[in-house]
């Protein structure tokens, strides 16, 4: 298993700084939309596109890509953003993110857009449809693999449990599901509106490999990551501890928005804020 | 009596009295292993339910392209969209009553909306499940998959009918839903019976009246139409019309426009069903006085199958009156 360099981390924390920017600038431009869950995932959607995925943005219906399976579809600020800065289609159309005509629906659609692989929003089904694709992998001896994107919140819907019994039962050790485990939904902290602790302890007693790292530290992530794609005989899950609007300081961990977007002087602020966060990543040679 | 549809359609000589009784799930298992046979992507996902659904004799033939998930419906069409899109072709099976039923909004987003090839088989459709009771008596789901868009809605006359659509629905891409029922029903149709999805059928001629039917009551329009002939001179003709969606518009308007008159006759709640399909298209092109055979707005209950169909208003007695009904606002 091979570590990060420096210089290799450097560029993906830059990319992970224009996925948030595109973010930001996608979502004024849209007028509606959610910001925390986004920005807190930026960092692993950064990994995955930029470093343990296997997918190639020319051909997105390659049939032996790594498939990128996001359930909570209201993040899907971030997916756009991650596909046009690597490279899927123009930054540009970011702007058109939840306008009229647009491929970049309120919440993703497959046949609208290539390589958004689910349709999604409705939560707790992403999973499930994960678990089709995983034995079909297994039916035909293809080696892609299924990478998950799970929020926390959505673990209170009966269809993700089914779908956890189901990986369990057929050991598809080629689905890696990662846990956006930010202690918010709408109605504020996970804890309180449903718990969902002891959350590892759930996953294990389901006959799953559990993991657990910080979700905002890409080399951290990236690590844990390979070694959960090593198991063998079992679905991995990753609990990736997340703060909620990550890297805008009036967001952090302010469950209020989780499904609002900036107004433009917010949006400015967060811009410069950015701005200056890429400026100390450069300095840091 | 008008028999010249009846043969140009092939069907048996359903006024014998010994007409062979097959329940139309078997029509679904046979089909299945016939298909699963042609392709191997053909797969069957069974939640808990492998004999009453006949996913069984499938089982046994193809047991690579079986999978076994538990009492998890909508897990089910989850799972079906995932395979369908690698490239499979997943039949999902379940009650009516929990697939469609359970599993709706499943059914919506990752079926209809995200466009994958997944074919649910409703079993146990209908009041006719029996002792069971209402709980496992689908008798919306017609309604709430026909309101889907992309999606196919087929429920077949008969057990032979069922085994041609299970195999045609698997040849062609699309979501899909095939509606049957548990119990065993006349066999009206031959093996060289034409079918075709979103092609209604002419099973008997008749000026006076149309009874359009769909599912094991197109039988009983059969019967009531012969004694309606034979007892009051009244001629109906009686449609298959076995596609709900995409309905064959042409189909009801030519009955429409020879009769003055239409009967729906279905095993499912009057509002909202097959009949309402042939309502809206009437009222938009060609209005016409139509009754409505079903069950009238109530949960069904349990007991013999044949004694809830009387009792819901769907026996042959029930659709003569329908039909005598139909006739006299026509001549108003």
């Amino acid at each position: 298993m091979q570590t990060l360099s420096p210089e290799r981390l450097q560029e993906l924390e830059l990319r992970a700084n224009d996925v948030r920017q595109g973010i930001i600038r996608s979502l004024l431009a849209a007028g509606s939309g959610h910001s925390a869950g986004p920005l807190d995932m930026s960092d692993i959607f950064t990994a995955l596109y930029g470093h343990l995925m296997r997918h190639d943005p020319a051909r997105p219906d390659w049939p032996d890509r790594d498939r990128l399976i996001l359930s909570c579809g209201h993040i899907a600020p971030v997916r756009y953003s991650a596909m046009a800065n690597f490279g899927y289609f123009p930054v540009e159309e970011l702007l058109t993110l939840r306008k009229f005509g647009s491929r970049l629906q309120g919440h993703p659609e497959r046949a609208k857009l290539p390589s958004v692989e689910t349709t999604s929003g409705p939560l707790g089904e992403g999973l499930g449809q994960a678990v089709g694709m995983a034995l079909a992998a297994k039916m035909d001896a293809k080696d892609f693999h299924l990478w998950v994107i799970a929020s926390d919140a959505e673990h209170q819907c009966g269809l993700h449990w089914e779908a956890v019994l189901t990986a369990a039962k057929f050991k598809l050790d080629n689905i890696t599901v990662i846990v956006d485990r930010n202690f918010i939904q709408i109605d504020g902290s996970t804890e309180d509106v449903m718990p969902l602790e002891p959350f590892a302890q759930k996953y294990r007693a389901f006959n799953w490999e559990v993991f657990e790292c910080d979700g905002n530290d890409i080399a951290a992530f990236v690590e844990t990551a390979q070694r959960a794609r090593e198991t063998t005989g079992k679905p991995q899950v990753i609990v990736a501890l997340t703060v909620p609007g990550k890297g805008i300081s009036y967001m952090e961990g302010d469950y209020t928005w989780h499904g609002k977007p900036p107004n433009a002087q917010q949006a400015d602020e967060a811009l410069r804020e950015l701005t200056a966060q890429r400026e100390s990543i450069l300095a840091r040679g | 009596m008008s028999d010249a549809a009846a043969d140009a359609m092939h069907l048996v000589d359903y006024r014998a009295g010994d007409l062979r009784q097959v329940p139309t799930r078997n029509g679904f298992g046979e089909g299945l292993i016939e298909a699963g046979a042609r392709d191997p992507n053909v797969l069957g996902i069974c939640a808990d339910l492998s004999e009453s659904t006949r996913f069984e004799g499938f089982r046994k033939a193809h047991p690579r392209q079986y999978i076994e998930i538990g009492v998890s419906e909508q897990m089910l069409v989850a799972m079906a969209g995932g395979l369908a899109s690698v490239g499979k072709i997943p039949w999902i099976a379940s009650y009516a009553m929990f697939n469609p039923g359970r599993s709706w909004e499943q059914v919506r987003t990752i079926m209809a909306l995200n466009e994958t090839n997944v074919k649910i088989a409703g079993a146990h459709a209908g009041v006719s499940v029996g002792p069971d009771g209402a709980t496992h008596q689908a008798i919306e789901d017609i309604a709430i998959m026909r309101v889907i868009p992309h999606m196919t809605v087929v429920v077949p006359c008969d057990a032979v009918q069922t085994k041609k659509a299970t195999l045609m629905l698997s040849q062609t891409w699309g979501p899909a839903y095939l509606r049957f029922g548990r119990e065993k029903s006349a066999v009206i149709t031959s093996d060289d019976t034409p079918f075709e999805v979103g092609k209604a059928q002419l099973f008997r001629e008749g000026r006076d009246v149309a009874i359009v039917a769909c599912g094991i009551l197109v039988y009983n329009a059969l019967i009531a139409a012969d004694r309606l002939a034979r007892e009051a001179g009244i001629e109906c003709r009686v449609v298959n019309n076995h596609t709900v969606k995409p309905m064959d518009q042409t189909g009801v308007l030519d009955a429409a426009r020879a009769c003055g008159a239409i009967v729906t006759v279905e095993e499912h709640q009057q509002q909202a069903g097959m009949g309402s399909r042939v309502a809206e298209i009437l009222a938009q092109h060609h209005p016409t006085p139509v009754e409505f055979v079903g069950v009238d707005d109530c949960f069904g209950q349990s007991g013999d199958p044949a004694e809830l169909i009387e009792h819901y208003g769907m026996g042959v007695a029930a659709i003569e009156q329908a039909v005598r009904r139909a006739y006299r606002r026509k001549k108003l």
